[in-house]
């Protein structure tokens, strides 16, 4: 036990005598929510938007006032007539065309309802999807105030699903869980990698294991001090979503820093696993950030949506921690959900932690080869 | 006849903040001279050599390599110059012959030099069944042999050698000073460090440094004789042990 | 016994590099043995297997009774090793490396105080400072107290003295003396010829074998031919016109003499000739002594049998 101690007090000596260790510790975080948060969230301004209206009276007009007055929308152009859609989207920055049809009044008003067809350069998936939502969004609105009639458009269900747990489609509710299963995964396993390699490179090493602990301690006491920085890490880019991105936390604390513990298990497993491969701190950093990052950023969700995936990638994806990770953070955080309704997220990555800290263990070399 | 001075160094200092490495040195070295750099750790050898070969800007003082000026000439210093260090000597994955051509470009000679030079040389060390092996799995003393050759391979006026033989097995550490007298009867000037102080004998004249400062300078007969000493190893360690300072 | 060491091979890359091949020796309980080679000659490797951190492909040691591969744990408790490279933690000051230290071993520095004092109090006025900070020789003296701290029973030193100069590589001798005394075996490696004979007893070893094992003054007595020294006023041109002469078997230079030996033992005749040859060379003030050979001349004679 004193030995474990003198180990962890160690291993705090090198984390603050080092500046830049400090800096990509707590840097990270911080620039990422700062990046994501502010500059790289999904929602959409002043998109440019043409509307084709075929029907040109006073209903028409007036959703088309309600659409100049919305700022996800820059009204570009109210056109009358046949135009080739093909060549608007090519030949300008417009994403989306709304096409109000001859009777759209007509019908209306006299069968109730009528349909409104939606265009969207769909090259990009994710903005077109965002922008068919706040389009619905508005002529849904507008339906409401036609008191008597209704409109029908096909996205109605699918919207109404959409908007109940992000009703103003705040792009940082979506990306507050992705950056905090990113940093709490990047920062662990680079972090513990980088650190075990370091003293291999510079031979404590080979004193380490010429002396009687027991290998387990040399890698708990390697653990032990990331898995309290990331604690404080998570502590961190919690508060700064909430006061600085206005994300509240609708569930429970203590069943986010739970989860949050065990992805950072599992992380440090991982990093473990990578110091057991490499000699030199740069490769380390250097599998750490290609075998992390990309996997991390690709499938997790919070970037690109699982669902629309092909079926091997969907079926890869189970494999990578954060995606499950990502799955709970959403649930307790935004929808506010509890025990019951995460469990099997939970399961699973408890699955994961244990297998890859048990597989650390046993590859962790008492030798030099 | 008279002495051409090849390196001239007049009043030379470095400070880093309130460190002063390398404090107002002076001396000149002439053309074909071995010229032994001796002192402690720390004594501030490592800091005048970079000056020297045109790495560092001094904070004071003057200094010529082959006529150059270390503070404006220092790119001239460094065509007329070759440097061989006991870590980074060649590309460990290159192979013999890819290392000479490679250096030889740097230095900017035309390709049938190169080609002459390279067949030269791997002539003379007897690498002729090693030249398209990689540098890497050569025996040490081999590659430290071969790094000197590259070193002098564009005929530099001068060339600086720190800690050439450190770990090199005695008969090779040997045979590298023979390339070594070689080099300075095609005149070339040699800057030699060095921790064996037999090795000290071989050269021309010998500087201590201590504490920053050139603490003296003679041939290695006149260094015995001045501190009545038997062996180089005395003379060292009677001035090195006045040495008050310890840091790397 | 205290180490014992049995036909040990070990290469490495797929058998490609051959780093070891056939060692055998044996250490006494107290005793300051000293492995002497070059750079790549395999020392590394072997104190490597001693520490138990490489496993050996053939053959087998055993430290203090305890076997290198089956045994490694208690081995672990009683060996104290200093790497070859300076192997403590930079960022933490000569204090907190030695706490640290001493903690992994169960201990503590006063416990152990009267065995690292005499080194220790040396390097003690700067112990708050970081151990990247100090000069080769203090790093040197901080790394030697971190493997005494646990007052270990047989020590194992690669390479101490490399990089260093002469003057702290002098008091680094002189602490393992004081070492011996407490009882410790020591088995050290260096490159430097001349700290041979600070040892009880050495190895030659070269391209991983050992050339030769004995007490350096029995190395010296093993030498096959009478030795001469000669030195001239041009030392360059003396070595090129001894080496053409028939005489002349071998010529080495040895700092400010050159080491020679003769083809015949017909030595007083011979020594009488060579100098009339050398004079009519050109040579100036020859001088030509019989003298005893050094463990680099042994060396050099062993390497090039």
């Amino acid at each position: 036990m004193r030995q474990l101690l003198a180990y962890i007090k160690k291993e705090f000596y090198h984390v603050f005598r080092d500046s830049k260790t400090l800096i990509l510790l707590f840097g990270m975080p911080i620039v990422q929510i700062l990046l994501f948060g502010f500059a790289l969230t999904n929602e959409i301004k002043n998109s440019e938007l043409i509307i084709c209206d075929y029907s040109n009276n006073k209903t028409s007009e007036k959703l088309i006032e309600k659409f100049r007055a919305n700022n996800n929308f820059l009204l570009k152009e109210v056109i009358y007539d046949d135009h080739d859609y093909n060549q608007i989207f090519r030949e300008s920055k417009v994403k989306l065309i709304i096409t109000l049809p001859e009777n759209f009044e007509g019908d209306l008003i006299h069968q109730g309802k009528s349909t409104v067809l939606l265009t969207a350069d769909a090259s990009d998936p994710n903005t077109s999807n965002t922008l068919v939502v706040y389009a619905t969004n508005i002529l849904y609105d507008f339906q409401k105030e036609m008191s008597n009639n209704v409109i029908l458009i096909p996205y109605t269900i699918d919207t109404s699903i959409r908007m109940m747990y992000n009703p103003e489609l705040k792009g940082a509710y979506n990306f507050v869980p992705g950056v905090m299963s990113l940093v709490l995964l990047l920062v662990c396993v680079l972090m513990t990698s980088v650190s075990i390699v370091r003293e291999k490179e510079l031979g404590t090493m080979e004193i380490l294991l010429v002396s009687p602990t027991n290998p387990l301690i040399i890698i708990i006491s390697k653990a032990i001090p990331y898995f309290l920085l990331s604690i404080v890490n998570l502590t961190v880019i919690l508060l700064l979503s909430t006061y600085l991105l206005d994300m509240p936390i609708n569930g429970s604390l203590f069943l986010l820093y739970l989860a949050s513990s065990i992805l950072i298990l599992t992380a440090l497993a991982l990093g473990l696993l990578i110091s057991n491969v490499t000699n030199s701190q740069e490769a380390a950093m250097l599998i750490s950030l290609m075998g992390m990052l990309m996997p991390t950023i690709l499938f997790t969700g919070f970037m690109f949506p699982i669902e629309n995936m092909p079926l091997p990638l969907q079926i890869v994806s189970n494999i990578v921690p954060s995606r499950w990770y990502f799955i709970i953070v959403k649930d307790v955080v935004i929808k506010g959900l509890g025990f019951a309704s995460i469990w099997k997220e939970m399961l699973v990555l408890m699955g994961m932690a244990i297998f890859l800290l048990a597989l650390s263990l046993k590859k962790f070399k008492t030798r030099l080869e | 006849m008279e002495k051409k001075i090849v390196i001239k160094v007049e009043n030379l200092v470095k400070a880093f903040g309130d460190f002063i490495a390398v404090d107002n040195i002076s001396f000149e070295v002439y053309q074909g001279e071995i010229f032994g750099f001796l002192g402690a750790n720390g004594a501030g050898k490592t800091t005048a050599m970079r000056m020297l070969c045109g790495l560092s800007t001094p904070t004071s003082g003057d200094a010529q390599i082959a006529g150059y000026d270390i503070y404006t000439n220092t790119e001239d210093i460094k065509k007329n110059i070759g440097y061989m260090s006991q870590k980074f000597s060649l590309y460990e994955d290159l192979t013999v012959k890819e290392n000479i051509r490679f250096f030889a470009g740097v230095y900017g000679l035309d390709i049938k030099t190169i080609k002459r030079k390279s067949e030269e040389l791997i002539n003379t060390l007897g690498l002729n069944a090693e030249a398209n092996k990689l540098v890497g799995s050569l025996p040490l003393g081999w590659k430290q042999k071969l790094a000197f050759s590259v070193a002098i391979i564009h005929e530099p006026k001068v060339v600086f050698l720190d800690e050439p033989t450190g770990g090199v097995d005695p008969v090779t550490r040997r045979q590298f000073w023979d390339m070594i007298y070689a080099a300075s009867d095609k005149n070339i000037t040699v800057f030699v460090t060095t921790h064996y102080m037999d090795e000290a004998e071989y050269c021309h004249r010998v500087s201590m440094m201590v504490d920053g400062k050139i603490e003296a300078l003679d041939t290695p007969q006149g260094l015995k004789d001045t501190y009545h000493a038997q062996s180089m190893d005395q003379v060292f360690y009677q001035l090195a042990r006045a040495a008050t300072r310890s840091a790397d | 016994m205290e180490v014992i060491v049995k036909n040990i091979s070990k290469s490495y890359d797929k058998k490609k590099v051959l780093a070891l091949s056939d060692i055998s020796f044996e250490v006494n309980s107290g005793e300051l043995f000293g492995l002497i080679g070059p750079d790549g000659a395999g020392k590394t490797s072997l104190f490597r297997i001693l520490a138990t951190l490489l496993l050996p492909d053939e053959g087998s040691a055993s430290l203090h009774g305890f076997d290198v591969v089956k045994s490694y744990k208690q081995i672990r408790k009683l060996l104290g090793y200093m790497p070859g490279k300076f192997s403590l933690y930079q960022d933490l000051t000569i204090e907190e490396n030695l706490d640290f230290f001493a903690t992994l071993f169960n201990t503590t520095i006063k416990e152990n105080y009267d065995l690292i004092k005499d080194i220790y109090v040396q390097i003690e006025p700067f112990k708050n400072r970081r151990a990247g900070q100090l000069s080769g020789g203090m790093k040197q003296k901080l790394a030697l107290c971190c493997a005494l701290i646990h007052r270990p029973t047989i020590l194992l030193l690669d390479e101490p003295t490399t990089g260093v100069d002469a003057v702290s590589r002098k008091e680094f001798w002189e602490m393992l003396k004081n070492l011996k005394k407490q009882g410790i075996t020591i088995l050290v490696s260096t490159p430097y010829m001349d700290e041979a004979m600070l040892c009880e007893r050495i190895a030659l070893i070269q391209n991983g074998s050992i050339m030769s094992i004995d007490t350096p003054q029995g190395i010296i007595d093993k030498y096959p031919y009478p030795l001469f020294a000669a030195r001239a006023d041009n030392m360059g041109k003396l070595l090129k016109d001894l080496r053409s002469s028939s005489l002349i078997s071998s010529c080495n230079t040895f700092g400010d003499y050159h080491h020679i030996c003769f083809v015949n033992d017909t030595y007083a005749k011979d020594i009488p000739d060579l100098k009339q040859d050398m004079i009519q060379l050109g040579n100036q003030n020859i001088e030509i002594k019989p003298i005893e050979p050094t463990i680099e001349d042994c060396f050099i004679q062993l390497m090039q049998k």
